[in-house]
């Protein structure tokens, strides 16, 4: 197998694939936001409960591909208990980290944590919006706007 | 035009059901020779991340012989000119390539005349064409449009800004698990309020091959007018619009191994004449004054403005390409290689294949299990492999069967056994990921 395909295809990828963390609805949720990338048809809920300006609780729904569900899986861990600002700034570098230039990703790779784990994602750059999927999505719950984030 | 059946033969549909009897043999033509076939594509000898090139996707645009490509270039670079407007050498050397081609592929549908051809940048413009001058004229309120799950977006949506523009209304008809029509509820839906019924000739999604002939017969019962998309049918078969008697015959040169930006609409003359003009501009018109446009006849009424000269003219030559193959030849050999393609597929474990018609065309979706088609798309073409994930246009289809997307391998002309097996070969690497 190549190795670029190797980088995108990390075990810990494959394992959120297979066994998706914080997957389901949320009683109760604060907020609700659809996110949608019609180049594949994938369609991804992400359900929210808030403190403050925080989240507290955070969930996901709905189908997709290895690296959307992942990214979604990996992301609803990542963000619980962290404030507005701080997942703005995750999703920052996040993004850095998928598109940006070598200079800026070494720094971003070093913040995101397990979220690094997609920087092979960036040999693919039809496969960016797969990743940014639920990244969309939860920025779209985050401003209350309930219909669908889309990539485009 | 080789290969012909008439109407009773059902839907010009020219694939040897044996084989023996029609490859390579018929009229003396020599045998389909599929790599000298591929000789003549440049594109196929590519290699893409250091691995030969096995291309699958040619339901979402075909790969071009030299001889196609050599006829835009010299149209540039020989008899290049505006049409239709010189008095000077060049103008009415590109006017006359220009019309040849029309009769070119009029010669293609069997069309009875070059000017019931109206040139289109592809099927979308086809069907927007019709749909905003014919369905304008005589879809009214709570009139309707038949179109079917299997449709492309592009025949759903012009029809859909029809009925929300006249008030008429939208029916589908279905399909069943295999992806064919249920034509008893396509005659159940026929009615006198029926004026238009739009399918596909065959599905892009499914490889469906509809019996288009029984569609058009049924449909001029209750007196409605039928557009064919024939989009994934050019490509593969013989078509003949006068056997079929299809009112509005349409498809687009790229799928069709011809350049981007150029396609026919096929319109029986009667029809083409009694239709309001599409655009307004230059060349469609044969007198302008501020008070009144006096509008020319088709085809030129549906072709304002500067048309794609060198794409027409490049078209022109995909006929001569298919002519020289011949559909015997070449549906003789996509039929042994979609059955050689639909055994190794569903020979690899979880694999589905969706679309099991008994009448096919070259199409092959599929899902694998526990894998989406994505990944399934960014592994194969790894290995070299090009193929299509998706929902292929057909969002209507994935919510039939229940899915967001499939992959989707499609044949064409120039494909081999090893492609196939090239494309196995991949899906075993999907499983080597996935486990
Ligand atoms: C069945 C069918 N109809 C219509 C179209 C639209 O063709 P074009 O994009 O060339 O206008 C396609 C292309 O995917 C198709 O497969």
């Amino acid at each position: 197998m190549s190795s670029e395909l190797h980088d995108l295809y990390q075990e810990v990828i494959l394992d959120h694939n297979k066994r998706p963390r914080n997957f389901g609805t949320l009683e109760d949720a604060d907020r609700s936001a659809a996110g949608h990338n019609p180049l594949c048809g994938d369609r991804l809920t992400v359900h929210l409960k808030l403190d403050n300006d925080g989240v507290s609780e955070v969930s996901f729904e709905g189908s997709g591909c290895a690296i959307s569900k992942a990214s979604a899986s990996i992301m609803t861990d990542a963000v619980k208990g962290k404030s507005r600002d701080e997942i703005e700034h995750l999703f920052r570098e996040f993004h850095t980290l998928l598109t940006g230039d070598p200079s800026v990703r070494e720094k971003a790779s070093a913040e995101l944590g397990k979220l690094a784990v997609f920087e092979g994602v960036r040999e693919f750059p039809i496969r960016v919006k797969c990743a940014t999927l639920p990244w969309h999505t939860l920025k779209a719950a985050l401003d209350g706007r309930k219909d669908a984030a889309t990539t485009e | 035009m080789p290969g012909r059946r008439n109407r009773s033969g059902g839907e010009v549909m020219t694939v040897a059901r044996n084989r023996e009897e029609t490859a390579g043999a018929e009229a003396g033509r020599p045998a389909f020779d599929v790599a000298s076939v591929r000789a003549q594509f440049p594109a196929l000898s590519l290699e893409v991340y250091g691995k030969p090139l096995v291309y699958l996707d040619s339901a979402a645009s075909a790969q071009k012989p030299s001889a196609v490509l050599d006829a835009e270039m010299r149209c540039y670079r020989e008899f290049y000119a505006n049409v239709h407007r010189g008095v000077h050498y060049l103008s009415i050397a590109a006017t006359a390539a220009y019309e040849g081609a029309r009769s070119k592929v009029q010669a293609l549908l069997n069309a009875p005349s070059a000017r019931d051809i109206v040139f289109v940048r592809g099927t979308t413009e086809g069907i927007n064409l019709v749909a905003s001058t014919y369905g304008r004229q005589h879809v009214r309120q709570d009139d309707e449009v038949l179109v079917t799950t299997m449709e492309h977006h592009s025949n759903i949506v012009p029809w859909q800004m029809l009925c929300e523009a006249t008030g008429g209304v939208l029916r589908v008809v279905p399909i069943d698990d295999d992806g064919a029509l249920i034509m008893d509820e396509f005659f159940a839906l026929l009615s006198d309020r029926t004026k238009i019924v739009a399918v596909g000739h065959v599905s892009n999604a499914l490889g469906t091959i509809n019996p288009v002939g029984s569609i058009v017969d049924a449909a001029h019962s209750y007196g409605a007018k039928v557009l064919i998309d024939g989009a994934q049918a050019v490509p593969h078969m013989a078509v003949d619009v006068q056997a079929l008697d299809c009112d509005f015959y349409t498809f687009s040169g790229h799928k069709a191994f011809g350049p981007t930006g150029i396609g026919a609409l096929y319109g029986k003359g009667e029809l083409l004449r009694s239709m309001p003009p599409y655009e307004g501009g230059g060349e469609m018109i044969s007198s302008v004054t501020f008070e009144k446009t006096e509008f020319r006849e088709p085809p030129a009424r549906f072709e304002a403005g500067t048309p794609n000269i060198a794409g027409a003219i490049a078209l022109g030559a995909v006929v001569d390409f298919l002519d020289d193959l011949g559909y015997e030849a070449i549906g003789a050999h996509e039929e042994d290689l979609l059955s050689y393609a639909t055994a190794m597929l569903e020979a690899v474990p979880g694999l589905t294949l969706v679309g099991t018609a008994e009448r096919k065309a070259g199409v092959l979706s599929f899902l694998i299990d526990g894998v989406h088609a994505h990944d399934v798309g960014t592994i194969v073409d790894r290995e070299g492999v090009a193929i299509r994930v998706g929902h292929h246009c057909a969002q209507p289809v994935m919510d039939r069967f229940g899915i967001a997307a499939t992959a989707r391998a499609s044949l064409a002309l120039y494909n081999t056994r090893e492609d196939i097996d090239r494309l196995v070969e991949a899906l075993g690497k999907v499983k080597e990921v996935f486990g």
